[in-house]
This record gives structure tokens, C-alpha cells and sequence, in this order.
């Protein structure tokens, strides 16, 4: 099959949607499909070959963080061409209502098209209006997909209808191939974090207020933060007494990911809100790292209302302490939370998410029309 | 004469938001249409892989009998009770599979398998069918409930389309 898959965002820039996005086109090729995949950005050697230019993608303020998006003339000349010549059996666009690539592509196309919605909004007035511009081009999507329980009851409230839910995915073998390293191991325990640092919906203020708590509970803990960011901001909000304690990676590349997850006696996850699905959940899961996250709808999603992992207020640093000390304490209630989400992130593999989208293509593809620009 | 060309522009704009609507209008109505068409032949692969499984020999007399009944009701079925039987059908299959373990030991058969693969894909097939002719008959009709196409009366004679209810779940343990 061939298929056209469109990401709105840059994919130079790490981020939930990109990864998925790159990790479906490669499961595709992986299955004997053919793929180009349309994404804002530069033409550039490090991007693999089956990507396309939407054109330059500038910085804008969108949902509430700075996005890289393509619009204009340029970028909406070039998705029509790219559909034109294309030659698709199906246009999977995800998140076809960021006015980016995705808005464009769906403008310009017609035949069989699928969604994917990636993000929860709260319903807004901006929202509201935003929804009834976009329905015509949403009438379009013969498939829609949400990738959680949070997105999907989004997607219901602005536009109605009965989307069908496809997680996100990974490839959880390279993340259960990791191994724990003795350089990431603290004589009390080791609690990680991942996220970006000066974004406050990843929630490490949170995690360091409580920290000094921890600390008090369990000399000797040590406390892993990678992700970008001002570390020197950071590092000030902590009491004098702390600061050298807690360690500041910086951003690190995937394999030191998996082992520092793998390495970990507890995985937090602060967050404080925006969050629709929490595939750094799943990961830290697949990599074996008992997870503590905060008590939000898209993670009490993926941790199974509590069964998989464990759940604290949204926000509350002291109930975090609490629960992070009767975890490090309580090994057995660890092993067996290793055990349980081992088993449980079977289901978000790309092999079984691979075979659902793929079933979904052809669901649609059975209604005639093959991707072509709207005449 | 600046009156004339204003009310030309008007009716130049009336004339085009309701061709453009009545487009819009169209269009979903091909597409309810078309998915309605699309879960007929779902539906049907479906029944049509419970009768062979059924006939396989596989399964005990009873649940072979009672999937080939529900098969059978499912594929005389019209209109509501249609859905009905199609329901009975969903529930026959899940008492039929009802766990891991039943499902695992027929795969041990041979050409058990494929049945059952067969099956799991046609299962999963008629609720995206489902799921994607519903989506198309609520933009239908939510379409039809705005003021232009009541008002114009953009959309003919056309019945107003009705959403697919069926319980379309099936054994969690089918591969």
C-alpha cells in the first residue's frame, strides 16, 4: 500500500507526535509498505529519505507552548503538489487541526483520508470557533482515530461521532533490552526524571519541593533529572542544602534514556497537567522502572487506574514524598509493579498498533476514491 | 447604481454558499452511503467466519450450533432487527471464546489458527466499519440541522440517515 503520512510539527524538534509519527512510517516500511511523510522543515541530509519538505517551519505560540509550524503560500504549494504526485492508496494526517501541514493537507486532498488526534483540550471558546472553521475539511476524514481515552472525549465534544482509539506506540524491545548501570545507582535508591526542566506541565518543581522530604526519609537517595533546560534556574529553587545533591543531566540520547529508566528504583512523573496520552509512561515501564505519576486522567489511562503503577494528587509534593518513601521502601510492591506493566506494554508495541492502523487503512480504503487533490 | 452592485454581490455570495454547502451536502451523503456499504460486507465476512468455524468441528456440538444459529439470524436479518441479531451474534462469539485459555488450546488444531485470525480480523473490522459509518451519519447530520440546508432545503428528498447501534465486541483473546 502506499501510503502518505503528514506530521505538522518539525521533526528536527523532539516531541511526542514526531516520534510517533517516525516510528508508524518506519513500522510501514517494516511491513513491506511504501511511505513519504510530509513535515515542516528545511531539506536536510540527517532526515531519512521517505521525508518531504513542507517548507520552513517558523516558531509560533500554539496550545499553550511554542511550536514549529509550516503555513502560508509556500508550504500550502507544496503539500498540493506532494499530494498531487503522490499517488496515494491513503493520507494519514495527525492532528489535522493544527494549522500546519496538516490543515493544508487536508484542505488540499480528498479521498480515503484518516485522522489521527493526538491532543486534549479543555473545551474554550477559541476551540468552539476554531471548530466550526475546520468541519467542512473535517468532514473529510473517512477514519478517525484517538490515541487515548482523553483525546477521544475531546474529539467527541468539539465535532461528535464515535472515534476509535489506537494508543501511542513503541518499540518496547529496545527499551526492555536495556540493562541497569552501576554508574546510575544510589546506596538509598534512585529516583529519574525526563522531561524538559523549565517547562512547568513536566512538573519538576513539584518533584524538587518534595525532594528535601525524601531526602530526610532516606539518606543517601539520589535524584536523576535529564532533559533540557536552564539547570542553574533549577538548581536555585532548591534549598542551599540540597542543591549538589540532585544531578542535572542535560539532554541525553535514547540509549542513555532506556538504561538511566532501566537503572531506576522509582520513575516520577510530576506532570501538572497537558498531557493526552504519557507514552514516557510506557517507556519507563517496557524499560522496568516502577512509575509514581501524578493523578491525571491520561496517565490513570495508561497505569490502569493504579493496577500498573502508582498515583498522587496532581500538584502535591507532599503526598509525592510520601508515596516515593513507601516504594523505595516496599521492594516487593516494586517487583511486583515491574511485573505487572512488563506484561501490560505488550499492547502498545508497534507490532500490534501497526496491524490495528493498517486494518483502519483498509476500512477506509474500502469506501472508492483513491488520495487526490480536491478538484 | 451602487445599490444594483451591492445586491448583486449579495446574491452572487448567496448563490455560492449554497452550492458550496449543497456540495458539502452531497458529498456526505455518498459517504454514509458508501461506509453503510462497507459494514454490510464486514458484517457479512464476519458471520460468514463464525459459520466456518462453527462447521470446523472445533468447537463442542453446543457452541457450534448456537454460533451457526446466530450466524445464520444474523445474515436474514433486516433493518432493527438486523442489528438485533447481529448483537446475538457478538454475545454467541464471546460465550463461544470466552477465555484465553479455550482459545489458545483450539490454535493447537490444526488450521485452527487461520480460523481464528480470520475471525479476530473481521471482528475488529465490522466495529471500525461501524465506528466510521456512525461518524459519517452524525457530520450528516449535523450538516443538515444548519440553517442554510434547513432553510434552502439543500438536501432534497434524502431520508435522514441513521447512526448503527450494535454490540460489536468480541472475545479479547481472539488473535
Amino acid at each position: 500500500m502506499r501510503i502518505g503520512l503528514v506530521c505538522p510539527y518539525s521533526l528536527r524538534v523532539p516531541g511526542g507526535v514526531q516520534n510517533h509519527v517516525r516510528d508508524l512510517a518506519e513500522a510501514l516500511l517494516d511491513g513491506g509498505h511504501d511511505v513519504s511523510l510530509l513535515a515542516p522543515g528545511e531539506d536536510d541530509d540527517a532526515l531519512p529519505d521517505y521525508v518531504v519538505s513542507a517548507g520552513r517551519a517558523l516558531p509560533v505560540p500554539y496550545n499553550g507552548s511554542v511550536a514549529r509550524l509550516a503555513f502560508g503560500p509556500l508550504s500550502a504549494a507544496r503539500t498540493r503538489r506532494w499530494i498531487r504526485e503522490g499517488g496515494f492508496d491513503v493520507l494519514h494526517i495527525h492532528e489535522p487541526a493544527v494549522p500546519s501541514a496538516s490543515v493544508l493537507a487536508l484542505w488540499a486532498a480528498q479521498g480515503a483520508i484518516v485522522g489521527t488526534f493526538h491532543t486534549s483540550t479543555a473545551r474554550s471558546r477559541a476551540m468552539s470557533a476554531a471548530s466550526a472553521i475546520l468541519r467542512p475539511s473535517m468532514e473529510k476524514i473517512g477514519g478517525r482515530i484517538a490515541v487515548s481515552e482523553h483525546a477521544r472525549s475531546t474529539l467527541v465534544q468539539h465535532f461528535g461521532g464515535e472515534p476509535v482509539i489506537i494508543p501511542n506506540g513503541l518499540y518496547v524491545d529496545r527499551f526492555a533490552s536495556a540493562r541497569p548501570h552501576p554508574r546510575w545507582r544510589g546506596p538509598a535508591g534512585t529516583l529519574v526524571f525526563l522531561g524538559r526542566i523549565d517547562e512547568p506541565r513536566k512538573g519538576l518543581a513539584v518533584l524538587l519541593e518534595s525532594f528535601p522530604a525524601i531526602m530526610e526519609k532516606r539518606p543517601g537517595v539520589r535524584l536523576l533529572v535529564a532533559g533540557q533546560g536552564d539547570v542553574e534556574a533549577a538548581r536555585r529553587s532548591l534549598p542551599a542544602a540540597h542543591r549538589d545533591v540532585v544531578e542535572f543531566l542535560g539532554l541525553v540520547d535514547d540509549a542513555t534514556r532506556s538504561q538511566l529508566l532501566a537503572s531506576a528504583d522509582l520513575y516520577v512523573a510530576p506532570h501538572t497537567g497537558g498531557e493526552s496520552f504519557g507514552i514516557v509512561l510506557v517507556e519507563a515501564m517496557a524499560a522496568g522502572a516502577p512509575v509514581l505519576a501524578s493523578d491525571l486522567p491520561a496517565f490513570r489511562g495508561v497505569l490502569d487506574g493504579g493496577e500498573l503503577g502508582e498515583l498522587f494528587p496532581v500538584g502535591d509534593a507532599a503526598a509525592l514524598a510520601e508515596s516515593a518513601v513507601r516504594l523505595l521502601d516496599d521492594e516487593e510492591r516494586r517487583s511486583a509493579l515491574r511485573r505487572a506493566a512488563s506484561v501490560a506494554v505488550r499492547r502498545y508495541d508497534w507490532s500490534t498498533l501497526c496491524r490495528d492502523i493498517v486494518r483502519v487503512y483498509d476500512t477506509v480504503r474500502a469506501t472508492p476514491g483513491a488520495v487526490g487533490e480536491k478538484v | 447604481m451602487e445599490w444594483f452592485v451591492l445586491l448583486a454581490a449579495i446574491l452572487v455570495g448567496i448563490a455560492l454558499l449554497m452550492s458550496w454547502t449543497a456540495g458539502r451536502v452531497d458529498r456526505l451523503h455518498h459517504r454514509v452511503e458508501r461506509t453503510s456499504a462497507v459494514l454490510d460486507a464486514e458484517l457479512f465476512h464476519r458471520s460468514g467466519a463464525a459459520v466456518e468455524l462453527a462447521a470446523s468441528g472445533l468447537l463442542d456440538p453446543a457452541s457450534s450450533l448456537v454460533l451457526l444459529d446466530a450466524a445464520h439470524e444474523a445474515r436474514a436479518g433486516e433493518g432493527a432487527e438486523r442489528q438485533q441479531a447481529e448483537s446475538e451474534l457478538s454475545r454467541a462469539l464471546m460465550a463461544a471464546l470466552d477465555s484465553a485459555d479455550e482459545v489458545a488450546r483450539l490454535q493447537r488444531y490444526d488450521g485452527a489458527d487461520e480460523l481464528l485470525h480470520d475471525l479476530g480480523n473481521a471482528c475488529r473490522k465490522v466495529e471500525l466499519a461501524r465506528r466510521f459509518h456512525n461518524d459519517a451519519v452524525v457530520s450528516a447530520s449535523s450538516l443538515r440541522r444548519t440553517w442554510p440546508v434547513r432553510w434552502l432545503g439543500l438536501a432534497g428528498h434524502a431520508p435522514l440517515p441513521h447512526t448503527v447501534e450494535l454490540d460489536d465486541s468480541w472475545p479479547a483473546a481472539l488473535p
